[in-house]
């Protein structure tokens, strides 16, 4: 958080300006660009100990049977690195940091709608994590019963469950305002001339999430809520020793949980699709089939989340209609990858860093996309549901999908954000180690499923030691990876960038870097015969 | 063929649904890579702007939904047979609690391992006391979650004479990944003998049967050693540090102990043990059982 001088005549957003200075500067401001730098920093630290833990489980499965530490510590680690990851790095993800930073200049506007909303968002956000982290100090001992808190085992655990569970419900009050906050914004705020269908393909991802994050949390905020109920006042929703019925937990967790997932993926797919048209300096291919496409996941993303449940025991005629309409949105996924690969044809390709792992973006999300094929299916779901193949699939959707594409967006705004460049060479070969690392450390996880390996397991059977051990190395691989990645981001001040390092046509493009308090000095206006995306 | 009458069509799916996917993977990727080596800024500096093209995308919609489609197609049939019991099938009712099986046969018998005939239908009722579990048999291609009060179900051929991993897939606690035992496929003949031979009501004394069925033993073991908690060999009349609201006492494990242990198991911790792992069995364990329990322990002492 350097404070700079710039040659222009309205101070950048760097620049302190209110009453307070150094960090209170910070956590008094409501400047959409300073909130989604605060999310990024918040983030950055939540990610990196859920890697640390996620290090420490790889370390303990090196072999079978005890290594360091025994099953109840192994049962709260796998729990506590999917509360961190899922609600705190992987949802408010990309629409938080870059939706926050990048989307309101993107659609020619000085702020969000809502400015004072949108800070009580991030300490909401602040809240909620700290909250979800007390569990792990106070009362009986870490939460032991994974993210998906599944009843009764929820609400019989000792461990402290009501901390994690409402930590996260805070955190849900954190996803449904930003996402009000958007919505607002996309509709009132875009510049004169620029029409819904001419606004630029980020903004439009995160017009789909918005609208997910505002009518699907609230039911998971409610099915928490009676989870603590349940636990405090022995009230019967779930457990059947109360007279309650544990299916229906699982199918209000994943009705809103399910649809997550795009609210994870919708904002990743938003930013390669900003990505690859600047790199190929190409007008994006098919503009309309994508924006349409975001909000056809977003709708029948609502209408599949029984796929988690095949084998829950509900009836014959459940599974198969949730499979069929699983398949379904497998379509508007295809669509979006076909596009971005026809953007590049004929175009002028600029291979640097934030191109490069929006490359590695699409390899693995067709990987992920893919392996959810045969978990779409009811006869190979039934086989490898709840074992290491959902754990593979899983991470290439979120860290091959989600991370990746995240790592493209810090890429391709950080000398927006900053002002300053970066070293391109140590970029590339951070991709490299991140890229092979993430694969030899997920891959053969993919396997070890189809052999038989359930997951959440502290001990496994020995034919699974081989796929283990890769895994570790490829752990190891991936943690140097992320370490040269943000040293080189963030340890070294690099050469100064200009206002348009990529050739880039949208509006954050045409301001300076960083840019001024508000944005604009003229505000823009699109003439009727502009898009996004005019390349010449 | 595989070792269940399941195999084969699950299989199937799986070689066609990754097969396709293979096929795109590798030509999506490949075409993506010859693209930015051949349009390359230093190939080609000046890129070419092109317009929509409204067939091109009609065919890259129809197509992925005809193949997706296929998938489900091939998913469902091989699937929709798994819940159609055959009449006649041989009914064995799986018992899972905290970390162990049971499989109770005609008249009350009970094993901790499967063990089924060659070549005839199983049908597998499944009946949980605690959690949900997961009864998984990856030979078998199968897998039914075991859910309290639901009287889920599952059932198979087995094809072939052999030994099988049955593991438990949905996290039920502490000990969920050693919640493992195996299903043995023996020849009709093998299977009446061993059926016959399998005890009925047990000759256990009545408080370790209690204790069983409690899944007690899951992790007080009664031979010594250490399991997740203290055995119970041994434990009557010994003299144990324990924690009580935070300050350690010295109390002799008596009648008075072993109560208040299985009612409020987090009021006196042994040092050097975990409070919350083990809960209440209040309302589980009647006194009469309770007093079953404290003689069979006891006369291990």
């Amino acid at each position: 958080m350097t404070e700079e001088k710039t040659h222009h005549p309205e101070p950048s957003y760097l620049v302190n300006t209110g009453k307070y200075k150094g960090l209170m500067s910070w956590l008094t401001s409501t400047d959409h660009k300073r909130i989604g730098i605060m999310y990024m920093y918040a983030m950055m630290v939540f990610f990196i100990v859920g890697v640390l833990l996620g290090e420490i489980m790889r370390l303990e499965l090196f072999r079978p049977g005890q290594q360091f530490y025994g099953p109840q510590t192994y049962n709260g680690l796998f729990t506590i690195h999917g509360i961190i990851m899922i609600f705190t790095v992987v949802i408010p993800g990309l629409a938080a940091v870059f939706g926050n930073f990048s989307m309101p200049i993107m659609i020619g506007a000085k702020d969000v709608a809502f400015p004072r909303l949108n800070l009580f968002s991030f300490y909401l956000y602040i809240l909620g994590a700290g909250i979800a982290l007390t569990s792990q100090f106070l009362g009986n001992g870490p939460p032991d019963t994974g993210w998906t808190f599944y009843a009764p085992y929820s609400i019989q655990t000792h461990t402290n469950v009501v901390a994690a569970v409402f930590g996260a419900f805070v955190l849900g009050f954190s996803s449904i305002l930003t996402g009000l906050n958007f919505i607002v914004t996309m509709h009132r705020m875009r510049a004169p001339g620029m029409t819904f269908f001419k606004m630029p393909l980020f903004p439009w991802s995160l017009y789909a999430t918005a609208w997910i994050q505002v009518l699907a949390t609230p039911i998971v905020g409610i099915t928490l809520l009676m989870v603590v109920a349940e636990r405090w006042f022995r009230i019967g929703f779930f457990d059947p020793s109360l007279g309650g019925d544990p299916v229906l937990y699982q199918h209000l967790f994943w009705i809103y949980s399910h649809p997550a997932v795009y609210i994870m993926i919708l904002p990743a797919m938003g930013v390669i699709t900003e990505i690859i048209p600047t790199f190929a300096q190409r007008k994006v291919f098919g503009y309309k089939a994508i924006a349409v496409s975001s909000l056809a996941i977003a709708l029948v993303g609502y209408f599949v989340w029984a796929h988690h449940m095949y084998t829950s025991g509900m009836s014959p005629t459940a599974r198969w209609i949730f499979s069929l309409l699983t398949f379904l949105v497998a379509v508007p996924s295809a669509i979006k990858v076909f596009n971005w690969v026809t953007t590049m044809y004929r175009g002028s390709i600029d291979l640097k860093p934030p191109f490069l792992f929006a490359l590695g973006f699409i390899f693995l999300f067709m990987i992920g996309g893919m392996t959810g094929l045969t978990l779409g299916a009811l006869a190979t779901n039934v086989h490898v549901h709840d074992t290491a193949y959902v754990v593979a699939h899983f991470h290439y959707i979120v860290f091959g999908g989600v991370g990746f594409a995240f790592f493209a967006a810090i890429h391709y705004w950080y000398p927006k954000m900053f002002g300053r460049m970066y070293n391109f060479k140590r970029a590339n070969w951070a991709f490299g180690f991140l890229f092979i690392g993430f694969n030899l450390l997920y891959f053969p996880q993919f396997i070890i499923g189809i052999q038989g390996m359930p997951r959440r397991y502290f001990d496994y059977l020995p034919q699974f030691t081989l796929g283990m051990q890769l895994s570790f190395f490829g752990g190891i691989l991936l943690l140097i990876g992320i370490i040269l990645m943000l040293t080189n981001l963030f340890s070294k001040k690099g050469a100064k960038a200009p206002d348009n390092p990529w050739g880039g046509r949208t509006y954050e493009w045409t301001i300076p870097s960083p840019p001024p308090l508000e944005n604009f000095e003229v505000m823009p206006v699109m003439g009727p015969d502009e898009t996004p995306y005019d390349y010449k | 063929m595989g070792a269940s009458n399941f195999v084969e069509g699950v299989d199937l799916a799986f070689k066609i649904i990754i097969g396709i996917s293979l096929f795109f993977l590798v030509g999506i990727t490949t075409v993506m890579l010859w693209f930015v080596f051949r349009y390359s800024r230093k190939r080609h500096p000046v890129a070419e702007q092109m317009k929509d093209n409204n067939l091109l995308e009609i065919t890259w919609i129809t197509i992925p939904l005809i193949l997706v489609l296929l998938m489900f197609y091939f998913g469902y049939v091989a699937f929709s047979p798994q819940r159609v019991v055959p009449k006649g099938a041989l009914p064995i009712t799986v018992i899972a609690k905290m970390w162990v099986w049971n499989f109770e046969y005609e008249g009350g018998k009970q094993s901790p391992v499967l063990v089924v005939p060659l070549k005839k239908a199983i049908l597998l009722n499944l009946h949980s006391e605690d959690v949900i579990h997961s009864l998984y048999i990856p030979a078998f291609r199968i897998k039914e979650d075991v859910v309290p009060g639901k009287n889920n179900y599952m059932w198979f051929i087995p094809e072939q004479l052999g030994e099988y991993d049955i593991l438990c897939t949905v996290y039920c606690g502490l000990r969920h990944s050693y919640m493992e035992t195996k299903a043995k496929v023996v020849t009709e003949a093998e299977y009446q003998a061993w059926l016959s031979a399998l005890p009925g009501k047990s000759n256990d004394p009545e408080g370790l049967v209690i204790l069983r069925k409690n899944a007690c033993t899951g992790c007080h073991s009664i031979d010594g050693t250490k399991i997740v908690s203290t055995s119970f060999r041994g434990l009557y009349g010994k003299t144990e540090k324990v924690m009580t609201n935070g300050s350690e006492r010295s109390v002799t494990v008596d009648d008075v102990y072993i109560k208040s242990s299985v009612y409020e198991p987090d009021k006196d911790v042994v040092v050097g043990f975990q409070k919350g792992i083990m809960q209440t069995y209040k309302g589980k364990v009647s006194d009469d059982d309770l007093a079953k329990i404290i003689d069979y322990l006891k006369s291990i002492k």
